[in-house]
């Protein structure tokens, strides 16, 4: 027995010793390590990358024609690898002129012909991100012509005049990073424009260059020293796949990463009095929303899409379990967007629920609610299963991974589908362009992409709207067209937008200038110091 | 346990083989069976589940074309079993396909991933041997008293915790706040690409370099995920190891040995032990291959980049050739320390002959 | 009689009748497993986790599903939840309360179908021999070399998330080990002279079976299936922790775990009060599991 106590006091004074302050590991100057989840990385290549952390990369090793600045993103676009560009008096055909002096990490120089090769390519090759480009009205048979190189300068021609802004904040998109030539070509395998190679190579001209992905493991990501703002103070930045927000924490509290990107609302509280770390709060463009499918005979009345409007505890959720990492938002634009609406008319009031289902003649309803497996929208999905219930609705969930309730999704096979919308470039448009634009509302469509369509709603009207606001030069005339939209949508439409996401990144208080991108954009890192 | 019963049936025409091929041959053709059906077997899960593959590549935004194009793209426009016998060829001619998610061949990933489940269920399996064997020895001879209750318990315990919670706390423990070992990953940051990835296991490719300090690091992330594996394996070998003692030690040589005067440590050890060793082998290499099997979840809580959770992830998104690729693998691994346990069973066990 | 009769008659070393001569095998069998007190604590564990479960509604202090994002994370303690609340204000202890039902489903379906198919499976094999023993043998082995959660893995994914769904995928995977020890043993009991004296009187392969060869079987298959049981509600929790097991809002172990974990470092009860539930209720399985073997297993289980 007396070895078990000496054990017990050995363990004891361990114990003692250790929580003692004590030196925390610290990593090097130059180097920035940033753990978060990168397990949404299936390709490095900017035509064909589409999910949060392969923006990362890619912001930070492909520049653009235009392009934000992470110091000051409130500015919106600026000049990157365009100087300049000039708009033709019918507004169909934009051409930007080409800054010299510029080079790729192989040390070829960029030209106008590298532009070309890029945008064309991703019309090209048609993968999920080329929309973005080709709502322009570029295709594979036209692009030779639309996309067009000339000397020092590149023109696009659209098919219609589009607001200027919205064709630039297009290309700011993933989408629009350069691609060195010389060396996709160089590379090319069954005439694919490297595409093969380029998932997992990188061939920009951006602050860092890509010297390692392991899926599910880590990106390490090399300081481009001939970058044309000067080279980054961070030599290197390695950005570790870690999935637990626990072991995130612990990692940072240790001095081990400098940044920890996907603490839950527990851990921050927890880590925010930990001396040495501070919290960075940037409201991002994640919008979560519930939304009734059109096609169900009882969801499609006007009263109960009214009601369901009704049942959600918006500020119980925000103070509770979403604390801090989102915040109230009832409008398809996110905050910080051209025309985003800030109204929020909208609070938990189960007697008016009621009033309204029983007005529609609603008794004894009974739905399927789609959710993911992700524990944020578990929680929501059980919140509103719990007032559903108070007002004798009874709500089954479904939850599986992304994949399996999505399919299910653009099936139109759910009664309600809880999720997350994230804009795709920063421009009002990538959200009205899905949540309240369906031109053709029927079966045979199969227009899955859009989330009016998936839910089987037609718009009453919308679509058009959202049509002539996308064409409207005018800024202000344009802000106005969306808010007016916005107003019907939250009246009438069957989507219930529930909060926008607040990111809080943990950090070690040496860190400065980190960006996440806010709504608009990925993060960077060659402005980072510490 | 693969064992092929070959049964030479007496009175027939003497065999155009030797015995031996003719083992050989039945235990080659056993593994093709046997990995025919598991691929077959996979290949049809991966075709009833509902998990859409081609939403898996072209994510929540793609527009029907795009969709249309990838399906097409996949060959999933033909008929299953057409499927299957593409599928089966490029497998023949060692090419397991590209995986959906990490955009390069399978047998790439899986020659990165599968080392550092190697590494851990190696150093899981050390553990659980080296404290099991004797704990079940030590448990078996003071049978009934509180020596074996007390080491029954502990090791009960170990196999009835859910070892994500144990994994967790360990964590919380001793790297968070005792800092005695390493955080979540194979290596600390300063330490990653130092040494020249050979053999893909670290603490090898850093003996191999001769870097003690890459060794060291390596060893102290690896110890805490590799001890709760090998807490959890400890349990079965220390309770079978006390079975099959207990089982030597009523038979009636031991008696004979005592009465023969010889020591109680000789009697256990140089008699009893040593009759078990090779039943022990059979149960090791079931528990090895249970661990190269790779845990998700301590993967999971240690962000460690092995093969268990390399598969799941690829099945929760349908990436089929992943799934194939890894399953091949683990089954065939784990078919192999079967023929190799069954052998030395053979070579080693009088009885057997 | 009186009960100093009824011991006599139940440990008579000459028994009267076939009738008591089982009785008085049970009985001393049921000494034998009492007498160790290893083997008691687990059964009392496993009694009075029944009693909670089919008790539930009279023990449990609150709706387990009643929400109050007033008071979520709650310490032990608090108020009258005396476990403390979870992330959305319910109380955990009914919930844990209500949560041994699912356990004791888990654990009553995965018997009703792993060790029947593993009997049915190995006996069949074992019995008929021949090429139905290499058929069903080789899908066996196909069946055991699969790396065990992506088997059960896909098969949530292909059925669809649910507690059910995630028991039937896991006795997909447990049955193998039980159909391999069917056939050792049936391999043994088949070549034995009362089989062929029975098969003399003229049964069939189906009477010899189910009549002589599954009753033989049957106290090895006990054995095992009480030891693997720990392992089943763990890997059940598993499938929880990994979003296929039950669904929300049911207050299954492995997912209560699932969703505490999240809070593990600042409210680490949330996490550990149902882990500590999986723990004791595995526990028991091995401890009474074990103690079942030293009685009904001959071979490892002693004389002494």
């Amino acid at each position: 027995m007396t070895i078990f106590k000496s054990l017990l006091a050995g363990a004891a004074i361990g114990l003692a010793i250790s929580t003692s302050p004590m030196a925390i590991a610290a990593t090097p100057d130059n180097v920035l390590v940033v753990a978060m989840r990168i397990d949404d990385i299936t390709t490095l290549d900017p035509a064909e990358s589409f999910e949060f952390a392969g923006g990362d990369v890619s912001r930070n090793v492909y520049m653009k024609l235009v392009n934000f600045d992470p110091t000051d993103l409130d500015a919106g676009y600026k000049p990157e690898i365009a100087e300049s560009w000039t708009v033709s008096d019918d507004g169909t055909t934009i051409t930007f002129k080409i800054k010299e002096g510029l080079s790729f990490h192989s040390g070829n120089p960029v030209t106008a012909e590298d532009v070309e090769f890029s945008l064309q390519r991703a019309v090209l090759l048609n993968k999920t991100p080329s929309f973005i480009l080709t709502q322009f009205g570029f295709d594979a048979d036209n692009v030779a012509e639309t996309i067009k190189a000339e000397g020092d300068t590149v023109t696009l021609t659209t098919d219609q005049p589009y607001a200027t802004s919205f064709v630039l904040n297009c290309l700011t998109a993933t989408i629009g990073g350069i691609v060195d030539k010389k060396t996709a070509l160089t590379h090319e395998v069954d005439g694919d424009m490297g595409n093969e190679w380029l998932k997992t190579n990188s061939a920009g001209s951006g602050a860092y260059s890509v010297q390692a992905w392991n899926p599910s493991d880590s990106v390490v990501m090399t300081a481009n020293p001939d970058y044309y703002r000067g080279t980054p103070a961070m030599t290197r930045v390695i950005i570790k796949h870690v999935q637990e927000s626990a072991s995130q924490r612990l990692q940072l509290e240790r001095g081990d990463i400098d940044v920890a990107r996907n603490l839950n609302p527990e851990d921050v509280a927890g880590i925010s009095s930990v001396e040495g770390v501070k919290i960075v709060d940037e409201l991002k463009g994640r919008l979560m929303y519930l939304s009734l499918n059109q096609q169900h005979p009882v969801l499609s009345k006007p009263k109960v899409r009214e009601a369901f409007k009704y049942l959600i505890d918006y500020e119980g959720m925000t103070q509770s379990f979403l604390k801090g990492q989102y915040t109230v938002h009832q409008n398809f634009l996110p905050q910080t967007y051209l025309g985003a609406s800030s109204e929020n008319p909208f609070a938990l009031n189960l007697e008016k629920a009621k009033a309204l289902l029983e007005e529609a003649g609603v008794d004894g309803l009974e739905l399927t609610v789609g959710v993911r497996e992700a524990q944020e929208r578990l929680e929501i999905a059980q919140s509103f299963q719990n007032n559903a219930a108070a007002a004798g609705i009874k709500i089954n969930l479904t939850v599986g991974t992304g994949k399996q309730i999505l399919g299910q999704y653009r099936a139109r096979e759910l009664d309600v589908y809880l999720g997350a919308w994230g804009p795709d470039y920063p421009d009002p448009h990538t959200n009205a362009g899905t949540f309240a634009f369906n031109p053709d509302n029927s079966k045979e469509a199969n227009a899955t992409g859009l989330l009016a369509w998936r839910n089987g709603w037609d718009t009453a009207g919308l679509t058009e709207k959202t049509a002539a606001a996308v064409i409207e030069n005018d800024r202000a005339v344009r802000a106005k067209l969306y808010d007016d939209i916005q107003a019907e949508f939250r009246e009438s439409s069957p989507f219930i937008v529930m909060a926008q996401q607040i990111e809080q990144n943990a950090m070690n208080e040496k860190v400065t200038n980190f960006s996440g991108g806010q709504a608009i954009t990925s993060a960077s890192y060659w402005q980072v110091t510490k | 346990m693969v064992s092929v019963t070959s049964q030479t049936e007496e009175g027939r025409k003497p065999a155009p083989f030797p015995p031996w091929l003719r083992s050989t041959l039945a235990t080659l053709g056993s593994i093709t069976a046997t990995l025919l059906g598991l691929l077959l077997v996979t290949f049809v899960i991966g075709r009833v589940m509902p998990i859409d593959p081609v939403l898996a590549i072209v994510g929540e935004r793609a527009s029907q074309e795009t969709y249309d194009a990838v399906y097409h793209q996949l060959g999933l426009d033909k008929p299953l079993m057409v499927q299957f016998f593409y599928y089966l060829w490029d497998v023949v001619h060692g090419d397991f396909g590209n995986s959906l998610l990490t955009a390069r061949p399978v047998s790439q990933d899986i020659a990165r991933v599968f080392p550092a489940t190697m590494e851990l269920a190696t150093l899981g399996v050390v553990i659980g041997m080296l404290l099991g064997i004797p704990m079940g020895v030590l448990s078996a001879v003071h049978r009934g008293t509180w020596v074996d209750q007390t080491i029954r318990v502990l090791t009960l315990v170990g196999y009835s915790m859910p070892i994500f919670w144990l994994g967790m706390m360990g964590l919380l423990l001793f790297y968070g706040i005792l800092g005695w070992v390493g955080g979540p990953g194979r290596l600390d940051i300063f330490f990653e690409g130092l040494v020249p990835s050979v053999t893909g296991m670290v603490l090898v490719d850093a003996l191999l370099a001769g870097d003690m300090d890459v060794f060291w690091n390596g060893f102290f992330h690896l110890i805490l995920p590799a001890s709760l594996l090998g807490y959890y394996s400890l349990a079965y070998i220390s309770r079978m190891t006390r079975s099959f003692m207990l089982e030597q030690l009523s038979a009636e040589y031991i008696t004979t040995a005592r009465v023969k005067g010889l020591s109680e440590r000789q009697v256990i050890w140089g008699h009893a032990f040593k009759n078990i060793r090779v039943q022990l082998v059979t149960v090791i290499a079931l528990s090895y291959a249970n661990l190269l099997e790779g845990s998700v979840l301590t993967e999971i809580i240690f962000s460690w980049p092995g093969i268990g959770s390399y598969i799941t992830t690829a099945l929760l998104s349908a990436d089929m050739n992943a799934v194939l690729g890894g399953t091949v693998v683990v089954g065939l691994i784990f078919i192999c320390l079967n023929i190799l346990s069954d052998l030395l069973y053979k070579i080693f066990d009088p009885r057997a002959k | 009689m009186s009960e100093q009769t009824l011991k006599q008659w139940l440990l008579s070393d000459a028994p009267a009748s076939r009738m008591q001569a089982r009785v008085a095998g049970l009985y001393q069998g049921w000494l034998r497993l009492t007498s160790n007190w290893m083997t008691l604590t687990g059964l009392l564990i496993l009694t009075a986790l029944v009693l909670i479960a089919a008790c539930a509604p009279l023990l449990a202090p609150h709706d387990p599903f009643d929400q109050d994002l007033l008071n979520r994370l709650k310490p032990i303690g608090f108020d009258d939840h005396y476990l403390g609340t979870d992330s959305l204000g319910r109380d955990i202890l009914s919930r844990l309360i209500y949560g041994s039902r699912i356990t004791l489903y888990i654990v009553a379906l995965v018997t009703l179908i792993a060790p029947v198919v593993g009997l049915l499976v190995g006996t069949v094999a074992g019995y008929l021999g021949g090429w139905a023993d290499q058929i069903l043998m080789r899908t066996t082995d196909v069946f055991l070399a699969f790396p065990r959660l992506v088997l059960a893995l896909a098969f949530v994914a292909a059925l669809g998330p649910g507690i059910e769904n995630a028991v039937l995928a896991i006795s997909l995977t447990a049955w193998p080990p039980y159909a391999r020890m069917a056939r050792a043993e049936t391999l043994t009991i088949r070549s034995s002279e009362f089989i062929a004296a029975i098969r003399l009187q003229g049964a069939g392969p189906l009477r010899i079976i189910t009549r002589h060869i599954w009753p033989l079987c049957i106290s090895s298959l006990i054995v095992r299936v009480t030891l693997d049981m720990a392992g089943i509600i763990l890997a059940a929790a598993g499938l929880g922790f990994l979003g296929l097991g039950a669904q929300p809002p049911s207050p299954e172990w492995g997912a209560m775990i699932s969703e505490g974990r999240r809070f593990i470092l600042d409210h680490w009860w949330v996490a550990t009060i149902p882990g500590l539930a999986i723990f004791t209720v595995s526990l028991a399985f091995n401890l009474l599991g074990d103690g079942l073997r030293d009685v009904l297993d001959p071979k490892d289980g002693g004389h002494g």
